[in-house]
């Protein structure tokens, strides 16, 4: 079965951190990603650009309607994801344990939900 | 003319040009910004000696292209310890000056891209379009330089990062973008004319750089509603120095002498207008500027055309159905008609909320029942519009007309 594990963390922390502490834990998401592909749990998965890049589309009355950010108040931002392939939330749980920034933010775990089939 | 001067000249005519086309060979809005300053100080060296060049913009970009490729290759030697590439190659870029003016119109739509914040993108516009310094665009906006500095490097980044391309937009996209573009102008344009707090009414500046803004994307891109704005913003602005007396104090339209407006300009506004009412006859930027050409082309009150006002209002409204735009038509028909028909129309609009926080619906109202006798009812209006203002001027014209009501 398919989850989602959405990686938040406050921005700011990573703001502060030294060159490398930045680069320690990026090599450490890399053998985080490693290790869970060895054990076929990692379909796909991708760290995100700061939330300043972020760019919202909204179609109303078919108008696209473009917009900066969100920039909503929140104290975590989204930073990235994981497509795990567990047996069971408590799989993808211990799994999403181990994603680095649990350590310093959250992860939020989601089963993904699949379309119905096409008429 | 001494070379010096030439420079300064071509400087003024060229460096938002060959800056526009440095950000795309560059591919960086700072770079691009840095290299035109160096090539126009290798200029300011070399031409007195060896001659103003027959292309200066293709030799500046040339010159700005060289500078910028050796910055990129300095950092990457920093970064990786590598050798400087011997090979010469990528140093002699090809310099394709034709396309000048389609960077300048790129360089507008990506400052004006949806996906900035819409302060962004007028600070940016006026920042890399206009040429202003950040400090210059600070103190248009009536922002503290730091906020300023911060929202341009925060937009840069997000171009950059997010990668807003650096593009006119293709012809399906065209109309909504053109319609932001025209709206960050016409901001810039509103900022300049009635700062929404403050003593100042008129921040010539700004309005002279809307009005810029709008000549130089007529020339690039001659869509109607360019030509509508256009027209809009250089009638508007003819009446600057009518609008105020030597206090600083609001002169209403009715009120203005007519003499101090500005008939030059008004001459280039309808020329404008004749090129939009060609090709875009019913758009909102038009339509505002007919209305404004209708009180532009009368010697006063009594010859305006009101009639023609109200259905270029009526008209405006099937466009934009906003209930400032029905309070403006409801004035005109008052103003044709009689003051109890312009009040019927306005009563009728005191059903939308956000109306009865505008302080001119209050001001509307007053001047109608002012006019229809109506003494205390126009009493308690222009206390509820005096209530709702921050504006110096505002606020002292409409004391000054309930001070006329006290004495009459």
């Amino acid at each position: 079965m398919k989850y989602v594990a959405l990686v938040y963390y406050q921005e700011s922390i990573i703001n502060r951190m030294s060159e490398k502490e930045w680069h320690d834990l990026n090599q450490e998401c890399i053998a985080g990603v490693e290790r869970l592909t060895e054990q076929g749990k990692f379909v796909t998965g991708q760290p995100l650009q700061p939330i300043e890049t972020a760019t919202t589309v909204r179609v109303r009355d078919d108008e696209v309607l473009i917009s900066d950010g969100p920039f909503a108040e929140t104290k975590e931002q989204l930073a990235g994801f994981y497509l795990l392939e567990a047996n069971d939330l408590n799989e993808a749980l211990q799994l999403a344990s181990r994603i680095p920034p649990a350590r310093f933010g959250s992860i939020e775990v989601r089963p993904a939900r699949e379309l119905p089939p096409k008429d | 003319m001494n070379t010096g001067r030439h420079i300064n000249e071509i400087y003024k005519q060229y460096s938002r040009r060959v800056q526009a086309t440095l950000i795309r060979l560059l591919g960086d809005f700072d770079l691009a910004e840095e290299v035109t300053q160096e090539a126009f100080t290798a200029a300011l060296r070399q031409w007195p000696q060896q001659g103003v060049p027959e292309n200066p913009s293709a030799w500046l970009i040339t010159a700005g292209h060289r500078r910028g490729i050796d910055h990129i290759r300095r950092r990457q030697t920093a970064r990786h310890n590598q050798p400087l590439l011997a090979d010469d190659e990528s140093a002699t870029p090809e310099t394709d000056t034709d396309h000048i003016d389609d960077d300048l119109l790129r360089l507008i739509f990506t400052c004006c891209h949806p996906g900035l914040a819409i302060e962004a993108q007028l600070a940016l516009t006026l920042r890399e379009v206009c040429g202003l310094t950040t400090e210059q665009v600070a103190s248009a906006l009536l922002q503290k330089p730091a906020t300023t500095a911060q929202r341009i490097v925060r937009a840069k980044r997000k171009i950059k990062e997010a990668r807003i391309p650096y593009e006119v937009p293709e012809r399906r996209e065209l109309p909504e973008r053109l319609e932001n573009v025209l709206k960050v102008i016409y901001l810039i344009f509103n900022e300049g004319y009635s700062s929404s707090s403050g003593d100042e009414i008129v921040n010539l500046g700004l309005a002279r750089e809307a009005i810029r803004l709008a000549s130089l994307l007529a020339e690039l891109l001659p869509e109607g509603e360019v030509f509508g704005l256009l027209a809009l913003m250089l009638l508007q602005d003819s009446r600057r120095n009518a609008r105020q007396d030597d206090n600083g104090d609001l002169i209403t339209l009715e009120e203005q002498n007519r003499d101090l407006w500005d008939h030059e300009q008004i001459l280039s506004g309808l020329t404008a207008l004749t090129k939009a009412l060609e090709l875009t006859p019913t758009a909102p930027y038009t339509l505002q500027a007919s209305i404004a050409a209708t009180h532009a082309q009368a010697s006063g009150t009594e010859d305006t055309d009101w009639a023609r006002i109200a259905r270029l209002y009526e008209a405006l409204y099937r466009e934009v159905p906003s209930p400032v735009i029905a309070l403006n038509r409801a004035v005109a028909v008052a103003m044709h008609g009689t003051p109890a028909e312009g009040l019927k129309l306005i009563d009728d609009l005191a059903s939308h909320k956000a109306i009865q926080n505008y302080y001119l619906f209050h001001a509307a109202r007053a001047d109608l029942y002012r006019r229809s006798g109506d003494l205390s009812s126009a009493r308690a209006a222009y206390q509820r519009a005096l209530a709702l203002t921050q504006q110096g001027p505002e606020q002292r014209f409409l004391s000054q007309r309930l001070a006329q009501l006290d004495n009459a």
